[in-house]
C-alpha cells in the first residue's frame, strides 16, 4: 500500500514538474469558460437554471475531452518506463507488479480529477457569480454529479490506456491503440448505431437492445448519467421525452462505469505479471 | 569446525531459452558475500539475461537459482529485494525530477527514509548537482547517479551492468573505489562489461561468457595461465650480446628481432622465471628486459575464440 502511494506521488510529481498539470487544467478551465459562457447566452429569462445548461454543455465537452486526456496520460504508464530502462530497476526494488500498475493509476487519476475540479469549478463558479441566481440556491447537486462522473470517465481510459501500456511492445504501439481505442468510444461506436437505427436494420432491434447496445460504451453510460441528472438537464438535451422504461436508473449507470474501470485495471494486473521483462 | 559460508548467489545448472533461441545455458555460479564478480562477453553473450534471472525478473527454464538463500522467482523474494542494489544498463531516469529527489523516490521504495542521502551523493560526487534537474546532467553524471541509486540502503548484493560505461577514467577509478568499500563491507558484487580492460585488478573472478555459456571462470591471472598465451619480454642489448642470446640459449623459441640491439621472446607463462634466469646469467651484457604479460583483451579474445574453434569440432 504504501508503495502504491510512492508511486502514485512520484507520477504527481512528475506531472505537475512536466507541466501537464498545469496546461490540463488551463484546457479545461478555458473550454469550459467559453462553453459556459455560449450555453447560457440563449437562457435569456427562462427559469432554466444556468447550471444546468453549463452541466449539459460540459458533459458533452467531456465525452470528447475527457477520454483523450485520460489516454495521453496512461498510455505509456509501463511501456515508457521499459523504453526508458527503469522497468527492470522498479521490479528490482520490493514492489509488486499490481502495485506498479495501481500505484501509477492512483497518481494519473489524481493529475485528472485535480484539472476536472479546478478547471470546470473556476468556470462553473464564474457563471453562476454572474448570473442573477442566488449562489446557494443553484443545483450544486448536478454540477457535483458532472464532477463525479466526468472522474469516473477519466478513470475508465485511465484504465484502459494502463492495459494498452502494459501490452503493447513499443510505445508506438500503445500510442496508436489509444488513438484507435478513443475513435472506437467516442465517435465510431455511436456513428455505427446511429447507421444502424437509420438503416433498415432498426425494426430488428428492440427498444430495450439498442439502450444496452449504448450502455456497452462507457461514454454513452456518462452522457446519460449526466443528461438525466435531472428534469432541467433532461429537458435542455431533449432526454425528457423518454419512456420510464427506456431511462436507466443513475446507480446502474454508475455501476456500469465502475465496472469498465475495475476489469481494465484488473486485467493490467494480471497481464502485467505475465509480461516478459 | 568452522562454518562455511553461505553463497549470496548460486546458480546451478541454469538455462534459459526463448522458443528456439538459447539465451544462457548450464551456467554454474557460486559467490560468497566480499566477494566481486565480473560477467564479461559480447553483447548478445547472455550477460542481460542472466542478471534478470538471478533479479528474479526472468524464470529460468532449468536449473537452480539461490540469491540470498532465497528463489528469486518466488513471491516470498519481494522482501529481499530491499537488499539488492542494482544499476540497469542504459538508464534514463525522469528527466523533470532532480538528482536527490531521485534517489529518494528509490530509497522510500525499499522502505528506508528518503532524506540524509548527502553521504551517498557525495560518495558518487554529485553533492553539487543534487538538486538540479537531471536533464540538465550529463551522461556520467546519470550514471553516477545509478550507481548512488544502487548503492541505497546498504545492499548485501549489488549488481551493477555495465558500471563504468560513460564515464571518464577518474571517475572510473571512483567507481572501483567505491566497489572496493562495499566489499569491504561483506558486499557481494556482480558487476558487467563488454570490455575487459575495463576492469581493475580489484575484481576477485572474471566469468567470461560466449554464446550464452560460460567459457571461462576464475580470477585474472589464473585465466592468463589457464589460457596458455605467451608472455612476452622484449630484450634490449648491445648487437654483439644479442646475437650470442638468440644463438646458444634459445633455439626452441620464437624470436622476432626488432632491430640490432632490440628483440622480442615469447615464451609460455610458467617458464618465464627460468628463461629470465637463463638470459641474466648468460654472462651478456644486457641494457633493458621489459615483461608484458598478455593484456586482457588478448586473454578474453583467446577465450572467445577458443570456444569458437571448440564448438565447429562438435
Amino acid at each position: 500500500m504504501n508503495n502504491m502511494l510512492i508511486l502514485a506521488a512520484k507520477e504527481v510529481r512528475d506531472g505537475y514538474r512536466n507541466r501537464w498539470i498545469t496546461v490540463m487544467t488551463t484546457i479545461m478551465a478555458g473550454l469550459a469558460f467559453v462553453l459556459a459562457l455560449l450555453g447560457s447566452a440563449p437562457v435569456g429569462t427562462t427559469n432554466i437554471s444556468p447550471l444546468a445548461v453549463t452541466v449539459v454543455s460540459l458533459s458533452s465537452l467531456s465525452i470528447f475531452f475527457i477520454p483523450l486526456i485520460a489516454l495521453l496520460l496512461s498510455y505509456d504508464s509501463i511501456v515508457g518506463e521499459e523504453e526508458r530502462g527503469t522497468l527492470t530497476l522498479l521490479l528490482a526494488h520490493p514492489v509488486t507488479r499490481p502495485a506498479i500498475a495501481i500505484g501509477k493509476f492512483i497518481g494519473q487519476l489524481f493529475i485528472l480529477a485535480f484539472a476536472i475540479v479546478i478547471g470546470y469549478g473556476v468556470a462553473t463558479l464564474a457563471i453562476v457569480v454572474s448570473s442573477e441566481g442566488i449562489f446557494l440556491e443553484q443545483q450544486w447537486g448536478i454540477f457535483f454529479k458532472l464532477l463525479l462522473s466526468s472522474i469516473m470517465l477519466g478513470a475508465v481510459f485511465l484504465a484502459i490506456g494502463m492495459l494498452l501500456s502494459i501490452w503493447a511492445k513499443e510505445r508506438g504501439t500503445a500510442a496508436a491503440s489509444a488513438i484507435g481505442i478513443w475513435l472506437l468510444f467516442v465517435v465510431l461506436f455511436d456513428m455505427m448505431l446511429l447507421g444502424v437505427l437509420g438503416a433498415s436494420g432498426a425494426d430488428l432491434l428492440s427498444d430495450n437492445a439498442v439502450k444496452w447496445i449504448m450502455l456497452g460504451n462507457p461514454t454513452d453510460a456518462y452522457r446519460m448519467f449526466n443528461l438525466t441528472a435531472d428534469a432541467d438537464t433532461a429537458v435542455l438535451s431533449g432526454m425528457a421525452g423518454l419512456r420510464d422504461d427506456q431511462g436507466v436508473s443513475s446507480t446502474i449507470l454508475l455501476t456500469l462505469l465502475l465496472t469498465w474501470i475495475a476489469i481494465p485495471l484488473a486485467a493490467s494486473c494480471l497481464l502485467f505479471q505475465r509480461r516478459s521483462v | 569446525m568452522r562454518m562455511e559460508k553461505s553463497p549470496a548467489l548460486n546458480l546451478n545448472n541454469v538455462s534459459k531459452t526463448y522458443g528456439d533461441i538459447c539465451a544462457v545455458q548450464d551456467i554454474d555460479l557460486w559467490l560468497t558475500s566480499g566477494e566481486c564478480i565480473a560477467l564479461v562477453g559480447h553483447n548478445g553473450a547472455g550477460k542481460s539475461t542472466l542478471i534478470k534471472i538471478m533479479l528474479g525478473l526472468v524464470k529460468p527454464t532449468s536449473g537452480r537459482v539461490r540469491v540470498l538463500n532465497s528463489d528469486p522467482s518466488d513471491n516470498a523474494f519481494n522482501p529481499l529485494r530491499r537488499h539488492i542494489g542494482f544499476l540497469p544498463e542504459q538508464v534514463l531516469f525522469q528527466k523533470t525530477l532532480t538528482g536527490r529527489e531521485t534517489l529518494s523516490f528509490y530509497a522510500r521504495l525499499k522502505g528506508l527514509p528518503g532524506e540524509n542521502l548527502d553521504a551517498l551523493l557525495q560518495r558518487v560526487d554529485l553533492l553539487e548537482a543534487a538538486d538540479r534537474r537531471v536533464g540538465t546532467y550529463s551522461k556520467g553524471m546519470r550514471q553516477r547517479l545509478g550507481i548512488a541509486q544502487a548503492l541505497i540502503g546498504k545492499p548485501k548484493l549489488l549488481v551493477l551492468d555495465e558500471p563504468t560505461s560513460g564515464l571518464d577514467p577518474i571517475a572510473r577509478q571512483n567507481i572501483y573505489k567505491i566497489i572496493d568499500e562495499e566489499k569491504s563491507a561483506g558486499a557481494t558484487v556482480l558487476i558487467s562489461s563488454h570490455v575487459l580492460t575495463e576492469l581493475d585488478e580489484r575484481i576477485d573472478r572474471v566469468a567470461i561468457l560466449n554464446s550464452g555459456r560460460m567459457v571461462a571462470e576464475g580470477s585474472i591471472p589464473y585465466l592468463r595461465q589457464n589460457i596458455g598465451m605467451p608472455v612476452q619480454m622484449t630484450v634490449t642489448a648491445n648487437p654483439d650480446s644479442c646475437e650470442k642470446i638468440i644463438s646458444c640459449t634459445l633455439t626452441n623459441m620464437p624470436v622476432s628481432r626488432l632491430s640490432a640491439d632490440k628483440f622480442i621472446l615469447r615464451c609460455p607463462s610458467e617458464e618465464k622465471l627460468a628463461l629470465m634466469r637463463q638470459i641474466l646469467t648468460s654472462n651478456v651484457e644486457i641494457i633493458d628486459i621489459e615483461v608484458i604479460e598478455p593484456t586482457l583483451e588478448q586473454v578474453y579474445n583467446a577465450y572467445s575464440r577458443s570456444d569458437r574453434a571448440g564448438g565447429a569440432n562438435e
